[in-house]
């Protein structure tokens, strides 16, 4: 039986490597690929406390499901954005808009 | 202790894939990589005995969500899909790096602190009558609400996305 | 039964509002009729008050005070600010004043301002002047009469500046203004520190004032608690009411205001300046007269030396003035000394027998008043139809007007004969008194004040001479013949002129032949009968001199030329000039100020208000603007760097929950 805390490990650090990859990548698809990573480590931690702390109820399975449900759905209405935000900067990289800055 | 090797495997398979999508230069090369972490992913909830939870992800996930990206990308980054790359600022590295250590440092330490009580089970997958049942079930831990929200969720930022995305009318 | 005299203070405030707020729309006429009108039917009321006052009883052969009205404005703690009415024989002599007086100058403003601009303005002032005026001898304490006191104040501001697109004017609007108000400064501190020290700022507790018996209810009660604080507290403010009271009526140095006050128009300066408004001083003392005799004694010799210097001042000032409202302005001042003076001389006695003329000073002041009043405003509405006639005030323009102005002419000589105190005119008799209360009090003032009494008989009649008789101005005269007044104009000075005859028949027979039923009879310090009578070897004395001064007058001035006055003048040319310059009182006054207050006082108040009062708001505001100008790079539109920061605080904040 794997210890829950290896999932836990492995859970943090996709969670971090998410994070680092939204922080310093510059094109805006990109971003967004970092953070599907980190709900991906999320989807993880649910699951693997559902199972291995809680096996008795269904919560986390569900909370999984419903946030890749979820993702999904907010990836399509983010992709929307950024193909709106292509045609009017021409430009793909996060640093093109800036009409609200002073 | 077959369990813990393909733990292992999948471990790295997955920190790889990760490490190897945030750090690349090329955007193709970061949205295959992100599917790769997909997969693994999924492997590891057919670890956890999630069968329907892991079909699930590869089916929505691995499928549907790569999809959009890589046609996202088709329409989005034509100087990338031609080879051009994208420099990243060192110190901008840096900073993030610092903060990712940092936020890793610290759940680590309260991963540490706390004491988890792993409890055996038999390692037999939930049967897939009693996830339908509670899918569509209105009882007290029975999940018709979230389930109708999310279609209706889902519809609307269907038309959302179309809304934001479709052509505008040159006058 | 007294209910009515409510009325003496409502009626001008009426005719005050509705032409204030409606005149502009009404004719001239209309606005002075309705003017004319109230202060009629307010002189009517004043006389019936004061036949009833005088007719009732009296109780002790002392007239009661008596507070018809009396309500409680503003309860502050054991203080409190009433408004009432409060009817004493000074008040009730004041009202008969104030009223006549105001409805001469209103008949004659008919006549003198017809045309003006702003007449209705005009009358809505007068009226607002009246009902401060009446207001302020009928108040039944301090503090009332320091509200109807600045009330004055604004009235002659507005008055003085009546014709205000004329720079000097305005000027001159603003210094009277300006210097009342710096010494009603003092007046305030005064009433402050007798209202902390007494608990009351009243004149009676709605009792009986009995004064010169020593116990009262007014002094005992209250009292007590400030003797008990220390023996110079009473003294101290009564000698800062008395500095309030100085600028009013202008007293030596405060008396720089009075002199410009005459750009106003002539009945506003015979009004005002003459008979009511400058008097407040002089009232304000007799008012306040129970607590000095009593209480300060000593600070009473500070009121006759200021009042004796005073006198003198202007007396000399007024023998080189050319302007002839300047000359009638310092006779004023002088005159008005001589009522201080008068008070002051009076010395602390608790019997009030016939022959003690200890008191006799309180009674001669009011009665000067009195009879100035009206010999003053006689000549000042009678200058007023002068320059009516020249079209202008200096004296040189005149001369010779006796052919053309009988009327004028007339009543002028017996107002100055009055001035001058010659028996059978008013001002004999009150002048007289003064001088005997003096000569009681102490020989050297009362001589010093025989002499400004010559003096006052020498400048009044240069003044006249040099009107009526002197040499005449034939090229204007051709231009446009100087015609008697109308009539509007002349009826004033008429039956002011049988008020001042009538008046010092009646006192002078009444003095040698011992008639009861005088000026004293009404109004004396015990409250009781007073008879005047003479003293005759002071009378003769001061009779004398007057006449000898008259005849210097003549031989100097009444000819077609003054060869003599030209040699005094070549002969003294530096002194003759600090006199027409009024001794560079208001030269030193602009030095105090601008060198010495503005440079020392007010600069550094100035510079301290500007950068540090200012300055630390204005540090504070570029504080504020730094710190957010620091920290707007926080937004700079960058999601990532958002990202960062919710991090870092989401793990300082995780950081904080498990170390607590």
């Amino acid at each position: 039986m794997i210890p829950v805390e290896c999932y836990f490990a492995l859970s943090a650090l996709l969670f971090f490597i998410g994070v680092y990859g939204f922080v310093t990548r510059r094109n805006l698809i990109a971003m967004l690929i970092s953070v599907e990573l980190v709900l991906n480590a999320v989807d993880i931690n649910f699951a693997a406390i559902n199972r291995l702390l809680y096996p008795e109820g269904m919560e986390g399975m569900f909370m999984t499901l419903f946030v890749i449900g979820v993702a999904a759905a907010e990836s399509a209405v983010a992709i929307a954005i950024i193909i709106n935000v292509y045609r009017k900067f021409r430009s793909d990289s996060v640093d093109a808009i800036q009409n609200m800055k002073r | 202790m077959a369990n813990t090797v393909m733990f292992i495997i999948l471990a790295v398979f997955i920190i790889g894939s990760a490490l190897l999508c945030v750090t690349t230069t090329r955007i193709m090369r970061a949205a295959t990589y992100m599917l790769f972490v997909l997969f693994g992913v999924a492997g590891i909830y057919f670890l956890l005995d999630y069968t329907f939870l892991g079909a699930a992800q590869i089916a929505v996930y691995a499928g549907g969500v790569t999809m959009i990206y890589v046609f996202a990308i088709q329409l989005v980054s034509k100087r990338t899909l031609q080879g051009l790359e994208e420099r990243v600022k060192s110190s901008k590295m840096i900073v993030g790096g610092l903060a990712a250590l940092a936020g890793l440092i610290v759940v680590s330490l309260i991963l540490l602190k706390t004491g988890f009580i792993t409890q055996e089970i038999a390692n037999v997958e939930v049967p897939m009558k009693d996830i339908g049942m509670a899918l569509v079930g209105s009882g007290k831990y029975q999940y018709v609400l979230p389930f109708e929200f999310i279609s209706v969720f889902l519809l609307a930022c269907i038309i959302g996305g179309l809304v934001v995305a479709r052509k505008e009318d040159k006058a | 039964m007294y209910s009515y005299t409510i009325f003496i203070m409502l009626l001008p405030l009426l005719s005050f509002i509705i032409l204030g707020l409606a005149g502009m729309k009404m004719q001239h006429k209309v606005a002075g009729w309705i003017g004319t009108c109230s202060l009629g039917l307010v002189t009517i009321l004043s006389y019936l008050t004061a036949f009833q006052y005088f007719g009732a009883d009296r109780v002790n052969g002392i007239y009661q005070t008596i507070v018809p009205y009396n309500f409680t404005w503003l309860p502050l703690g054991n203080l409190h600010f009433d408004l009432g009415i409060l009817l004493d024989p000074i008040s009730v002599v004041m009202l008969i004043v104030i009223s006549t007086v105001s409805l001469m100058v209103h008949i004659y403003s008919f006549g003198y301002m017809h045309g003006e601009k702003g007449f209705q303005r005009y009358y809505a002032f007068l009226s607002l002047f009246t009902m401060s005026m009446l207001g302020l001898v009928l108040a039944t304490n301090i503090f009332q009469m320091y509200m109807f006191w600045e009330l004055v104040g604004v009235s002659s501001y507005l008055l003085i500046g009546f014709y205000y697109p004329l720079k000097p004017a305005i000027a001159a609007s603003k210094k009277a203004f300006i210097v009342t108000r710096f010494a009603d400064m003092f007046f305030l501190v005064g009433i402050l520190t007798f209202g902390y020290f007494t608990d009351s700022f009243s004149f009676s507790f709605a009792g009986d004032i009995v004064m010169g018996q020593g116990t009262t209810p007014f002094i005992q009660g209250s009292m007590a608690k400030a003797v008990a604080a220390g023996g110079f507290i009473i003294p101290t403010a009564l000698v800062l009411m008395f500095i309030g009271g100085a600028g009013k009526s202008a007293m030596f140095p405060l008396h720089i205001w009075l002199p410009d006050a005459m750009e106003g128009p002539t009945p506003v300066s015979a009004l005002i300046h003459a008979a009511t408004m400058v008097v407040a001083g002089v009232f304000q003392i007799a008012r306040m007269f129970p607590l000095w005799i009593e209480y300060a004694p000593q600070a009473m010799s500070i009121v006759v030396w200021v009042g004796v210097f005073t006198a003198f001042y202007a007396a000399a000032v007024a023998c080189a003035q050319t302007d002839i409202k300047r000359v009638l302005a310092f006779s004023t001042i002088s005159q008005i000394a001589f009522m201080m003076v008068a008070l002051g001389v009076c010395l602390p006695g608790h019997e009030a027998l016939f022959d003690n003329h200890a008191q006799l000073g309180y009674m001669a002041g009011m009665f000067h008043l009195f009879t100035h009043a009206m010999f003053k405003a006689c000549l000042f509405l009678g200058a007023g139809c002068i320059i009516h006639a020249v079209h202008s005030n200096e004296m040189a323009l005149m001369g010779g007007l006796r052919k053309y102005m009988p009327i004028t002419h007339v009543t002028f000589l017996i107002s100055c004969l009055a001035i001058a105190g010659i028996p059978f005119f008013s001002g004999f008799s009150s002048k007289d008194e003064i001088i005997t209360a003096c000569m009681q009090y102490s020989p050297v003032v009362g001589w010093i004040m025989t002499g400004i009494a010559a003096m006052t008989a020498f400048y009044m009649f240069r003044l006249y001479y040099g009107i009526f008789w002197g040499t005449e101005n034939v090229e204007a005269h051709e231009h446009h013949t100087p015609h008697e007044a109308p009539l509007s104009m002349t009826i004033p000075l008429i039956v002011l002129c049988v008020i001042t005859v009538g008046v010092g028949i009646y006192s002078t027979l009444g003095g040698f032949l011992g008639w009861g039923g005088s000026f004293g009879s009404y109004v004396a310090a015990a409250g009781t009968d007073y008879t005047i009578h003479f003293d005759t070897q002071i009378a003769a004395t001061s009779t004398i001199i007057a006449i000898l001064s008259i005849c210097l007058a003549t031989y100097i001035y009444k000819g077609e030329s003054q060869p003599i006055a030209d040699r005094l003048y070549k002969t003294f040319p530096k002194l003759h000039r600090a006199a027409y310059k009024r001794f560079y009182q208001d030269e030193i006054w602009q030095y105090v100020t601008h060198r010495i207050i503005f440079r020392c006082v007010s600069t550094p108040i100035a510079w301290f208000d500007r950068h540090i009062v200012d300055g630390t708001f204005n540090f504070m505001a570029w504080g504020a603007n730094e710190a957010g100008e620091s920290i707007r790079s926080w937004q700079s539109g960058d999601v990532r760097q958002y990202a960062v920061w919710f991090l870092t605080g989401s793990v300082a904040l995780t950081l904080i929950l498990l170390c607590i």
